[in-house]
């Protein structure tokens, strides 16, 4: 990074009144809900979604729709932050907490890949998922979440760069050392905290 | 050098693609390199240090520490009017890149390539029909791009002469609101109708990969239809420009 930002000569910006405690480095602040993925939105019927937990390749429980929504679920209003600059604030989620899949699978372990429909990856510690940090949601204001958007289920982890929230997300894989998700082996942050901006490799 | 650190961008030239578009020719003292679809964040600063940050393509083919963007103006935005009315030669601004490592082509093996562009989506797209058209012996190419209206047209004169000049590319528009007079091609939204004009080929040929970029919806509609046709979807890249159309 450049030390003093360089001032473009022409260019007035909209000088919106942001908080910098709540609106991280390099971010604006957007109504839409842009879209960012590699290749087209898979769909997943529910009668044949399920959601795994795995211990590396073995698989530690497994529920269908219908049962995944009989977990303890809450409702989570949070911030958004995608590395493509744009931030949303108070989006609406409900779903159920990685603490609580993880205490029904009954195991925990360094390192989590989630793995999604479509072949997406992407690869989290445990500290950046427990204690309410991250959550598999199925509702977005207060509707199903849209297949764009994630559904049937997608992670919610806010305070990671929003790729981190992966959609279509299918099943969670507890492992000892940590692998690099789809992103993250294409130039996008292995951690991806944007309150340090860590956008890029390298970064 | 060759991190990805915000590098001091010069505007060498500009060129005016059409009323609502134009291309910036820049000079970024360096610049590592970069691959055909890959962008860069764009940061501009103002005198109040009021900043704003957008991704841009890279419509140029690698040439040193010089590449071009292309930028269609959205009304009311906040950078997209400064590039494309605002910025002249001499200005600076910053740039982070070259960013991207999956809608990137660099010509491996003899798959087909088929592009499909709605808008401003052509601009990366360009970039692979312009590093294939360095080539001798380029693969077969399709190019499928989806515009409003004629006065939306981007890169014409250099499409139809690449059309011209090799029989194993096809160019093929589709006008969704507005043909140009006497036009007998396509019009309307690209659907499965339009795709699978472009996307039939004889038995024993590779899949192509596909490529599609453009609006939020159109990228959709466009991936889903693929599928639908037979892609493999690891064969569809897509690229999204924003926005959603709506505020969900
Ligand atoms: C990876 C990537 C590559 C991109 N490459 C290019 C490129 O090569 N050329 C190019 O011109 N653009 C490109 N874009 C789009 C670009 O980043 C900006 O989104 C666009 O220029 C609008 O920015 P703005 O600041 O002018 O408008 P903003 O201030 O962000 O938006 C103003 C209003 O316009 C709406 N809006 C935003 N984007 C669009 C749009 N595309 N069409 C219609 N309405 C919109 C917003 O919802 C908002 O209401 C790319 C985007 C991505 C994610």
């Amino acid at each position: 990074m450049t030390d003093k930002p360089l001032v473009t000569r022409g260019f007035r910006g909209r000088l919106r009144d942001t908080d910098p405690a709540r609106l991280p480095p390099g971010q604006y602040v957007t109504s839409d809900f842009p879209v960012l993925s590699a290749g087209p939105t898979p769909t997943s019927p529910l009668a044949r979604w399920d959601f795994s937990v795995y211990d590396d390749d073995t698989l530690l429980t497994r529920w269908t729709w219908a049962e995944f929504l009989t977990l303890p679920a809450e409702d989570v209003t949070t911030d958004i932050h995608c590395v493509t600059h744009w931030s949303k604030y108070d989006t609406r989620w409900r779903g159920v907490r990685l603490d609580t899949l993880f205490d029904l699978a009954g195991r925990r372990a360094p390192f989590v890949l989630a793995t999604c429909d479509g072949g997406y990856t992407t690869n989290l510690t445990l500290e950046d998922v427990l204690g309410a940090k991250a959550w598999v949601v199925y509702q977005y204001d207060g509707h199903p979440i849209e297949p764009e958007h994630g559904g049937p289920a997608r992670l919610l982890v806010p305070h990671l760069y929003f790729w981190k929230s992966a959609k279509w997300v299918r099943a969670l894989k507890l492992i000892q050392q940590d692998h690099p998700g789809f992103w993250e082996q294409r130039g996008y942050h292995n951690h991806a905290d944007p309150w340090k901006e860590e956008r890029y490799w390298e970064d | 050098m060759g991190g990805l650190t915000w590098r001091v961008a010069r505007v060498l030239d500009t060129h005016q693609e059409n009323a609502s578009a134009r291309s910036l020719h820049l000079h970024v003292p360096g610049w590592p390199g970069h691959r055909p679809g890959q962008h860069v964040d764009v940061r501009l600063t103002d005198e109040r240090g009021d900043q704003a940050a957008r991704s841009y393509s890279i419509a140029s083919t690698p040439q040193g520490e010089h590449l071009t963007l292309t930028v269609v103006r959205v009304q009311d935005g906040e950078v997209s009017p400064y590039l494309v009315d605002d910025a002249r030669p001499g200005d600076q601004f910053e740039v982070l890149g070259p960013i991207g490592g999956y809608f990137v082509w660099d010509a491996p093996g003899n798959a087909p390539l088929l592009l499909v562009a709605g808008g401003s989506g052509l601009v990366p797209l360009m970039c692979m029909l312009r590093a294939r058209f360095t080539r001798p012996h380029g693969v077969p190419a399709a190019l499928l791009y989806s515009l409003r209206a004629p006065d939306d047209t981007l890169f014409a004169h250099e499409l139809d002469d690449y059309a011209r000049r090799d029989a194993s590319f096809v160019l093929t528009r589709t006008y969704t609101r507005t043909a140009p007079p006497g036009w007998t091609g396509l019009t309307g939204r690209v659907g499965a109708t339009t795709l699978a004009t472009v996307t039939t080929r004889p038995a024993g040929t590779p899949e192509p990969t596909a490529f599609v970029c453009g609006p939020t919806g159109f990228v959709e509609r466009v991936a889903r239809t693929l599928v639908e046709l037979g892609f493999t979807p690891d064969h569809v890249r897509t690229e999204r420009f924003g926005p959603t159309g709506r505020t969900a």
